[in-house]
């Protein structure tokens, strides 16, 4: 128990005709962040909404922070933060207002829920939002206040023991995500162990220590950032030439692989997996330079999530497979 | 854990509170709209079918009456809008008391009820109403009024944990408007056509209406009518209090 903060064994839960989860198991070691990975409805929501309380599941077993999160419901919701996808506020109040608010219902008594309050506005730099209420704020400031709610967290005014993030940056711009980022990465030196879910692998690799990738209401793969990038073909490089028709040219110097390599002659892109990230953008790099073949642009990225379930369930996305 | 069943309730009650001070307009027009409604009947439409003496005296308890039975539509808006927000979840994720959500809401309505029924009142004396009572028989009037509105509230949350929608919320915003004038609360019964006489002396809404007027009146209370009025929205928490404490606790499974 004392280093699994999350078990989840075999879990169901059914809507209808929907089998939102399939027995799903995960296990998630305590302080690490832990992502999961899916397309909408694969039931990322429904695996949140479970642990945290929110919702029963049809059968299976499920403990967080030590305790049953049907039987012993109370227990973990004293050690659980939870930040839905939408945000869990009150559109009249205030920031202050709103963490007081729950800071009292968190039992951690009216001083101590003022303090606690005054202290996230400050870590999450809303302090300057004053009594304007929330339903005047951005979307980033909306998004960061709901990550302070969700760390009102333990009696003792400390960050929850587990943090729930459900698609923590969809919606949000460039600079709002970069924003929930740097702030989920503040918490993991607390030693908050954090469950996130999301659609981008980018997010998953950016924040968290191991990924289970879900499809269809169970977990399809599992393992570190680095042995699921292996799983999934890992990084590619993305070379866009200036003029389409040196891809043939460029296609024969380049120093990749030529058999992996995918050419798209409309986008003028040459797109190729590579190990080592660096050493492949430098080598790139130098044999256009020497060559004099113009390059529009040079990038690494990323498998996207389509290419990731490509690789691991043969189909890119379940909606087509349906239609 | 119950020790923070009246603490997380105070604490709700104090976010409706909150909400209060920061939107006055909107308690403002939930007060001045009974005013209206009774200077309406009471002056531009006039009349007051088969009502004999003082017509003001006949729809001032009708009128309290009515204000309470339209805050059905009031909490069921509240607790819809609540419900269709994620701020519930964050509640409903969190240690606090079962049912400190509800009672927070029906303190807060309860409290803003209060409020309306002084206001209407005090208009009422304004224009000359006087009730005959005494302060003991006025008392027990408020009393009757506040608990048939503690029915109309339990039912609003009912209605609004089984409906959960705005759309639903329009609906009942029309439909108390029938239910209310089906009532004696304007007219007396006796001048309607005999099925809708009864149906009007049924609602539970003109047992209320009916016993305030006999506490405001000079002939005195008649122990059957309070009975009724006593008895009615008792027997309509017995239904739905339970029932909605049952649904709220439900809804995540």
């Amino acid at each position: 128990m004392a280093d699994t903060a999350i078990t989840v064994e075999e879990v169901r839960k059914r809507y209808g005709d929907t089998q939102a989860l399939d027995g799903l198991d995960l296990t998630v070691a305590r302080g690490t962040v832990h992502g999961v990975l899916g397309p909408n409805g694969a039931g990322k929501t429904t695996l949140v909404r479970i642990l945290s309380t929110l919702l029963r599941p049809d059968s299976g077993r499920v403990e967080v922070a030590g305790h049953d999160v049907v039987r012993q419901a109370r227990e973990v919701r004293l050690r659980i933060g939870l930040l839905g996808q939408h945000a869990a506020l009150d559109e009249e109040l205030g920031g202050r207002q709103n963490l007081e608010l729950f800071g009292r219902l968190h039992h951690l008594g009216a001083r101590h829920a003022r303090v606690r309050a005054d202290e996230l506005l400050e870590r999450f730099d809303l302090t300057a939002t004053g009594r304007k209420p929330v339903r005047a704020f951005s979307g980033g400031m909306r998004r960061r206040l709901d990550l302070a709610a969700s760390l009102i967290g333990n009696r003792d005014g400390t960050d929850p023991e587990v943090l729930f993030l459900d698609e923590p940056t969809t919606g949000l711009d460039p600079r709002g995500r970069a924003e929930v980022w740097s702030a989920v990465r503040s918490l993991v030196g607390g030693g908050t162990t954090v469950v996130l879910t999301t659609q981008y692998l980018e997010e998953a690799d950016q924040l968290a220590d191991r990924i289970s990738v879900v499809d269809r209401g169970r977990v399809i793969a599992d393992g570190t950032v680095d042995e699921l990038k292996a799983l999934t073909g890992g990084d590619r490089i993305d070379v866009v030439l200036r003029d389409a028709g040196l891809l043939g040219a460029a296609l024969a110097l380049l120093p990749l692989p030529a058999a992996d390599v995918t050419v798209d002659p409309d986008r003028r892109l040459l797109s190729a997996p590579v190990t080592d990230r660096m050493a492949a953008l430098s080598a790139v790099v130098r044999a256009l330079e020497e060559a004099g073949v113009e390059a529009e642009d040079v990038a690494l990225r990323r498998p996207t999530l389509d290419e990731v379930f490509l690789h691991l369930t043969g189909h890119d996305d379940r909606t087509k497979e349906t239609v | 854990m119950t020790t923070y069943a009246l603490t997380d309730s105070w604490t709700m009650t104090r976010r409706e509170l909150a909400h209060w001070a920061r939107q006055p307009g909107r308690l403002v027009v939930g007060l001045v709209f009974p005013v209206m409604l009774l200077l309406m009947f009471g002056y531009l439409v006039g009349g007051g079918r088969g009502v004999s003496g003082d017509y003001l005296d006949y729809l001032m308890p009708g009128m309290l009456a009515l204000t309470m039975a339209f805050g059905l539509e009031g909490t069921m808006l509240a607790v819809t809008q609540d419900l269709n927000k994620g701020v519930i979840d964050r509640f409903r994720a969190m240690p606090m008391a079962d049912g400190a959500v509800l009672v927070g809401r029906s303190a807060a309505d309860m409290l803003q009820s209060a409020v309306g029924l002084a206001v209407l009142i005090a208009v009422g004396l304004a224009l000359g109403w006087r009730p005959q009572g005494g302060p003991g028989s006025f008392l027990a009037a408020v009393g009757l009024l506040l608990l048939f509105r503690f029915a109309m509230l339990w039912i609003g949350i009912h209605l609004a944990l089984v409906a959960g929608k705005p759309e639903m919320v329009q609906a009942v915003q029309i439909l108390v408007w029938p239910v209310g004038f089906l009532s004696n609360a304007l007219a007396a019964p006796t001048s309607m056509p005999g099925w809708l006489g009864t149906a009007v002396e049924w609602n539970p809404m003109s047992r209320t209406a009916t016993a305030t007027r006999d506490l405001f009146g000079a002939a005195g209370p008649d122990a059957a009518h309070i009975w009724a009025a006593v008895a009615w929205p008792l027997a309509l928490l017995a239904i739905f209090f339970p029932l909605a404490v049952r649904r709220f606790t439900r809804m995540s499974h």
